[in-house]
């Protein structure tokens, strides 16, 4: 490795050559200020807020995009670089409305902490907005996102994560100079686009421009009406983040404060969605099992994450048939919580107010879909992601440090091992594995754990031998990842048997929906709660889960059973490549 | 099509131009009428004149014996629509449709000149030919050379005025490293604004290995006044395509863009048709001349925006994406144009190439002064008799091209400053009247060469509104991308509009200096940066007008209209 000598306020220092001035000043433990900058997706320089003096350089460099070279002198805090810092802080405020106290990003903004730390007591320009900002143009059409071009920055971060992270790029920049704005394309309102409600842009949003739209004031209300049953269910991914809002470190398994404090809000029932994943492993592994069998429709390719779904729906039409049945286990648990749990419990279904604590933006899309009604209303009613039900929390004045840990309700709250790891890249395939191989092989496996799937690269691979026949299988995670897979499928190079698809880098527990900030470093934390909830747990295998042994006995009968697949299984619809109108059908002439 | 074959063509070609190039006609057209073509002669009324022309001489029968052209720009604007009639140099100045049948009878037909149609200066004195015309006298033509004398259409033309020799020379006898070294020798430099060294650039690109480079013309004129750029791809396009070939063997490119501001439709229609004749001619395309180089240039269209003149914007519009710099490094000589090694210059550096190339560079080296070498196209604009677009030698005086090539000051007003550099620049104030006009003088000044726009302003100009002119150009032009320029160019433009309503304070006027300061040294690219710099210059020079708009409500040169009447002092009680 080159390395290079640089100074820095007067400290010398040999760094690796190449690197950023602001990855250098890190290792002296400066933390330059930024607002743009994010590694490696946005390296744009636009903000400006990092600029620093470097000797002979002309003008202040952003530290952000300047590499460093062998003695270069870089001074970071003179009083040109503090005036020049607060000058352009005073100029973006200009432009942005002070709502802090009426905005969701209240005391989580990254430009409010700048403000802040530059001791910006006045604005000394009248707030003067480009002509595309109007006072109402907030944009509230999309089930899961609300974007508010006032509040909008221009970093181009949510643009530089859409297009790099997941390419789709359904925002951009549109206009030019004092009245751009990031807006989805052809006036479109983002509702109407080929945007997936993955949320990505809303996690790296420094400020509140684009947020998850909050449905915390009708779970509220369900809550208060007496005349209504509301159970709840949680995603796996939830349970590592939740602490996290509270001051905890990420991945800080918060399972049992997490049931107190939804018992606490009034929720009648506390269900876990792994029961659901436990479910989706029995019913696509013998999905998996009979495409295997019928040579039809391979590779399978997952399904439990919506926004992967609506990617193909408009991207990868033609792959719409290789797609797992399987709904998501959110609707799974949706749809038995109205049918299975309501005739046990002799609740009329109409009564049942479903909701559902996820990872995920998209999960509101997903439950919002016309097809999800197995019991004729639909299976989830409210998808709440974790920050709301955080803010539901507060709302409450739940003390998470003092809570008491509790247990799930029976039976749609047991669960196993694998159930978990479904929040995690590698998690589906891992818990499938698990199940299908001591199916298959009538043996119990020695190791659980397959690390070939784990970890947080792009795109995994891994080959696993069942009575001698090989089994190869691939694990992705962003859509950005999925694309180079999917091309493949397409092409027909690719010879895998099963490929799990998450949308989100890292799964599920780096969601849209998850805890700001959620960058690599907390992915990994979180990452690392969820193995270890796995292995805490006293079953790590789907198919020995004795609720859901229990379930097929009493109710469903056996996997792909009739009454599965009018409960757990569902369609796609072919979507429009730019708009989210489904696909128009070519009309067949009469010949 | 080899060498021996492109020389015969060009020595029937010379002769078909016998009559222009002073040597008297060898052909059956006796005479040559050139219309200009240019810009200012189109806004003027030249189509009707040539379309005229073109009747009447088919009408009389004249079309036989003599040849009708028109051409690319001649650079004196003001005087047009212009008629130049061959052998002679006959230079016919603001041709109405009515006069066309006049110079057909008397001049053509029967060799009478029509006097009063002809450049009168300002001592009387009656100038018939370009040669004696004060306009053009102190002028030496090196990037226009071709502009205005022949048809920019013709591949034949163009090969009759040593088209293509130097592209010949540096093919059949000169090695690649070669050919840079001429260029750095000459001291070219970047005529687009910033002034880098052109072979210093080629070199960078020279050495980046790489599996494909490209060369591309940065045709993306867009500084209010400037359009030598135009006038060039316009007048003469083979000339850019041949020095654009000279670079992509200099420096291991084999394919070329050129991107061309939509605004530029007659720019745009003549590079293809030479690109075309190229092509045609084994000019462009496989194994050039036999010498198993390969080269191509395909024609990209700007859509208008200013920003994209910027390299690394222009770069990302050819890609398709959004006009937007990015910050550099990476330069492009390293990873430019889809991330491959990329020279770009602009269209009147690329016009500097061949004559360096068959002239040598000591030849260009002579001209100029200090580290300025050569001659710069100014577009000579403002309160001046004769407007239009002058070349002339690094060095010359502004009082000189002001007084001698302009014609001086109109309606016999002063001179008070010239803005150079346009919305990039700043002004040079009368104290510097006799200053030399070359890169470092007018660096020393607060201003820049910058692409050549000089406009010229009087008594009657304010300076306040001057500088708000400029700043409302760059700050409708900002790409959007910086801070600094996106919303520090739109808060000094605020404050500039109080202050030329009667409507600023002192305050403004501090904060518009500390604004004007940051958004130089913070602005992402080139064009942020120096978005400031005509505030910055007036306020050098002209402080006490900013003071009298701010402090006394009023503006002395009577243009900006203030409607704030200033307070009265309080009345002293006895």
């Amino acid at each position: 490795m080159a390395t290079v000598t640089v100074t820095i306020d007067n400290r010398q220092i040999e760094v690796e050559q190449g690197i950023t001035i602001l990855e250098a000043a890190k290792k002296i433990g400066l933390k330059i200020p930024t607002l743009c900058h994010m590694r490696e997706i946005n390296e744009i320089g636009s903000c400006r807020i990092c600029i620093v003096e470097v000797q002979g350089a002309r003008t202040l460099q952003a530290a952000c995009v300047t590499p460093v070279y062998d003695g270069m002198v870089v001074r970071t805090n003179t009083e040109t670089v503090r005036q020049s810092r607060k000058m352009l802080l005073e100029l973006i405020l200009s432009t942005h409305p002070a709502e802090c106290l009426t905005c969701l990003r209240n005391t989580n903004c990254e430009l409010q902490t700048l403000a802040k730390s530059f001791g910006i007591d006045e604005i000394r320009f009248k707030r003067v907005t480009g002509k595309m900002v109007k006072e109402d143009s907030i944009d509230r059409s999309s089930p899961s996102l609300v974007r508010d071009p006032r509040k909008c920055v221009l970093c181009g971060r949510c643009v530089a994560v859409c297009e790099k992270v997941q390419g789709v790029k359904a925002i951009g920049s549109v206009n030019r100079g004092f009245d751009t704005v990031v807006a989805p394309p052809f006036d479109l309102e983002l509702g109407d686009t080929n945007c997936v409600n993955c949320g990505q842009c809303a996690l790296v949003c420094p400020t509140g421009a684009i947020t998850e739209k909050d449905d915390t004031a009708e779970v509220w209300a369900a809550l208060s009406d007496p005349t209504k049953h509301v159970v709840v269910q949680t995603a796996p991914a939830v349970r590592v983040a939740i602490a996290e809002e509270f001051g905890m470190e990420p991945g800080t398994l918060g399972t049992g404060k997490m049931v107190a404090a939804l018992r606490i809000l009034g929720f009648d029932k506390v269900f876990d969605t792994d029961f659901a994943a436990d479910l989706t492993i029995m019913e696509e592994g013998n999905e998996l099992l009979q495409r295997l069998e019928s040579k039809q429709n391979l590779p399978l390719i997952t399904s439990c994450s919506p926004g992967w779904i609506k990617y193909v729906e408009h991207f990868y039409p033609e792959l719409i048939s290789n797609l797992s049945t399987c709904k998501s286990p959110q609707q799974m648990l949706g749809a038995l919580i109205k049918t299975y749990y309501a005739e046990k419990e002799n609740i009329d279904p109409k009564d049942i107010v479903s909701v559902s604590i996820m990872p995920c933006t998209a999960k509101k899309f997903e439950s919002a879909r016309d097809e999800m009604n197995a019991s004729g209303y639909q299976d989830v009613d409210y998808v709440l992601t974790t920050r709301e039900f955080a803010r539901m929390c507060k709302a409450a004045g739940i003390d998470w440090d003092n809570l008491p840990e509790e247990e799930f309700d029976t039976p749609l709250g047991i669960s196993t091992g694998a159930g978990v790891i479904f929040g995690t890249t590698g998690g589906v395939m891992e818990a499938a594995l698990r199940t299908a191989y001591e199916l298959v092989t009538k043996e119990e496996l020695d190791s659980l754990e397959f690390t070939a799937v784990r970890g947080l690269e792009g795109v995994k691979e891994a080959e696993i031998e069942m009575n001698s026949v090989k089994l190869k299988v691939a694990v992705v995670h962003s859509l950005k990842n999925a694309k180079i897979v999917m091309d493949k499928v397409k092409e027909g190079t690719a010879d895998y048997a099963f490929i799990e698809v998450m949308a989100c880098p890292g799964g599920c527990i780096g969601g849209g929906g998850q805890p700001i900030p959620t960058d690599l470093n907390v992915r990994m934390k979180r990452v690392a709660g969820i193995y270890q909830a796995d292995e805490q747990l006293p079953i790590r295998k789907s198919h020995e889960n004795p609720a859901i042994q229990a379930l097929y006995e009493e109710y469903l009968g056996e996997p792909l059973s009739e009454k599965s697949h009018q409960l757990l299984h569902t369609e796609y619809v072919e979507r429009d490549l730019f708009t989210n109108a489904p696909a128009k059908k070519e009309e067949k002439t009469a010949i | 099509m080899n060498t021996e074959v492109l020389n015969i063509i060009r020595e029937q070609s010379k002769k078909a131009l016998a009559a222009r190039l002073g040597e008297g006609s060898q052909d059956n057209f006796q005479k040559h009428v050139l219309v200009c073509g240019g810009t200012g002669c189109h806004s003027s009324g030249c189509q009707k004149v040539y379309d005229k022309m073109e009747e009447t001489l088919k009408a009389t029968g004249l079309d036989e014996s003599i040849k009708l052209i028109q051409t690319g720009c001649m650079g004196a604007c003001q005087l047009g629509p212009v008629v130049m009639v061959y052998p002679g140099e006959y230079h016919y100045c603001h041709v109405g449709e009515d006069d066309v049948s006049e110079i057909v009878e008397k001049h053509l037909k029967n060799d009478e000149l029509v006097e009063r149609l002809f450049y009168t200066n300002n001592d009387g004195e009656l100038q018939p030919t370009m040669s004696e015309m004060d306009f053009y006298r102190r002028q030496q033509k090196i990037a226009l050379r071709n502009c205005g004398k022949i048809d920019p259409t013709s591949f034949e033309e163009y090969l009759a005025v040593d088209g293509f020799k130097a592209l010949e020379k540096v093919l059949t006898s000169m090695k690649p490293q070669e050919v840079i070294d001429v260029i750095k020798a000459s001291g070219l430099r970047g005529r687009g604004g910033a002034g880098f060294p052109t072979g210093v650039k080629w070199q960078f690109m020279a050495d980046n290995e790489s599996d494909e480079k490209y060369v591309i013309c940065n045709g993306d004129e867009g500084d209010p006044g400037a359009f030598m750029d135009n006038a060039i791809l316009t007048g003469d396009p083979f000339s850019i395509i041949e020095a654009m070939t000279i670079c992509g063997y200099a420096t291991g490119a084999t394919k070329g863009y050129a991107y061309i501001r939509l605004e530029y439709p007659l720019a745009i229609k003549n590079f293809r048709l030479a690109l075309e004749a190229c092509r045609k001619n084994g000019l462009l395309g496989e194994n050039i001349l036999d010498s198993g180089f390969s080269f191509d240039i395909e024609v990209r269209e700007g859509a208008g925006a200013f920003v994209c003149g910027e390299e690394t914007a222009l770069m990302a519009s050819i890609e398709g994406k959004r006009g937007e710099p990015r910050p550099r490094p990476p330069f492009p000589a390293a990873s430019g144009l889809y991330g491959k090694p990329s020279n770009i210059n602009n269209v009147e550096t690329w016009a500097n190439v061949c004559p360096i190339i068959l002239n040598g560079p000591e030849w260009y080296a002579n001209i100029g002064v200090g580290k300025s070498k050569g001659t710069k196209v100014f577009a000579l604009a403002g309160k001046i008799v004769n407007a239009g677009l002058v070349e002339v030698p690094m060095g010359i005086s502004l009082k000189e091209v002001v007084e001698e090539i302009g014609g001086g000051i109109a309606d016999g007003k002063a001179f008070k400053a010239a803005q150079t550099g346009g919305p990039s620049g700043g002004c040079i104030p009368i104290d510097y009247y006799e200053t030399s006009l070359d890169y470092e003088t007018l660096a020393e000044l607060g201003s820049i060469v910058g692409s050549g726009g000089l406009i010229i302003t009087d008594e009657d100009t304010c300076m306040v509104d001057l500088a708000k002119f400029y700043l409302t150009f760059t700050q409708e032009e900002s790409c959007g991308k910086c801070t600094s320029c996106r919303i520090g160019t739109k808060r000094m433009l605020e404050i500039m509009d109080r202050i030329t309503k009667g409507l600023g304070t002192e305050e403004d006027l501090a904060l518009l200096e500390e604004l004007a300061y940051i958004v130089q040294q913070t602005a992402l690219c080139g064009l942020g940066q120096t978005a400031p710099n005509p505030i910055v210059s007036t306020l050098q020079y002209y402080r006490d007008e900013y003071l009298a708009h701010i402090i006394d409500k009023e503006c002395p040169a009577g243009v900006c209209d203030i409607k704030v009447k200033k307070k009265a002092a309080k009345k002293i009680t006895a």
